[in-house]
């Protein structure tokens, strides 16, 4: 059950990104040229999806739980810190160099366009890198406390 | 850098934003999780456990399978039309996995579902990677190409 009902959600969501404009590289740059050729589709993507989102979400978190799971899976933290900031400034950097974003090049390689299957490799290929690296600041940082605490 | 001419698409847009919300609400009420496209895919990548892998293929699998069926109703795949070299796709690849690692999340995760929550981490990183991306269009196509 769980299994069909995810494959559907994200057949939606493919389905929802493909027609937006959000699996073409060129839609969105031009989105962000606006100094060039602007193309303000997107706005309405991001106000579709939100709205929706908004509404529902108000609806779901009215259930006592979700339907498949005994309790709501959400991020707690509130603060601000350097790695959230930081990341999304790198991933600004990265969506304007190549223009895919994570969920605009995950169903835009279902196009079977070879250029996707680049970009996704070296993705990939970054989140990796990027977990290797957290992992090991947090054994430095925790091998330190560990070290004061002695 | 130049880019390639693109027609405004309202309708089809928003349809394609209303239908990206009704996934985040539909995986929200059925396992209470955010539909993050880096979330899901990071979830699968070592070291995290292969324990929950079942239901991220399978999100995933509908996700690439998408671009298919819209091709079974409308005749045509939809576009991919990528306006630079290979090898800025692959540095802009690599750049937005470390990014959106660090980050936690991408456009998916906080620009969407974050930001219908409310949560102030998500509107912070949705406000500074929509600033950056646009920074970094313009240096590339009116600084530095033009």
């Amino acid at each position: 059950m769980k299994l069909i009902s995810s494959y559907a959600i994200g057949l939606i969501f493919g389905i929802g990104i493909s027609i937006s404009g959000m699996a073409n590289p060129a839609k969105v740059l031009n989105f962000f040229d606006f100094a060039g050729m602007w193309d303000p589709s997107l706005i309405f993507v991001m106000g579709g999806a939100l709205a929706t989102a908004f509404i529902g979400y108000r609806i779901v978190f009215g259930f006592s739980r979700p339907l498949l799971s005994d309790r709501f899976n959400l991020p707690a933290r509130r603060d601000l810190d350097l790695p959230l900031i930081g990341g999304a400034a790198v991933f600004g950097v990265g969506w304007g160099i190549g223009g895919f974003c994570p969920g605009g090049a995950l169903p835009a390689l279902g196009t079977g366009n070879y250029e996707v299957f680049i970009f996704a490799a070296a993705m990939v290929a970054g989140i990796l890198a990027a977990k290797r690296l957290q992992r090991w600041s947090g054994q430095r940082t925790s091998a330190q406390k560990h070290q004061e605490r002695t | 850098m130049t880019g390639i001419e693109t027609t405004f698409t309202p309708w089809m847009s928003l349809a394609g934003g209303v239908l990206i919300g009704v996934a985040s609400v539909l995986l929200m009420a059925v396992q209470g999780r955010i539909l993050g496209a880096t979330g899901i895919l990071s979830g699968l990548l070592p070291p995290s456990g292969a324990a929950d892998a079942g239901w991220r293929v399978a999100l995933l699998l509908g996700m690439v399978t998408g671009p298919a069926a819209v091709m079974g109703v409308t005749g045509a795949m939809p576009v991919v039309q990528v306006p630079v070299p290979a090898a800025m796709l692959a540095v802009g690849g690599f750049i937005v996995g470390i990014g959106v690692t660090f980050g936690s999340g991408c456009t998916s995760g906080h620009g969407v579902c974050g930001m219908a929550r409310m949560s102030p981490r998500s509107a912070v990183a949705t406000l500074t990677f929509m600033a950056v991306t646009a920074l970094t269009v313009f240096v590339l196509r009116h600084v530095v190409g033009g």
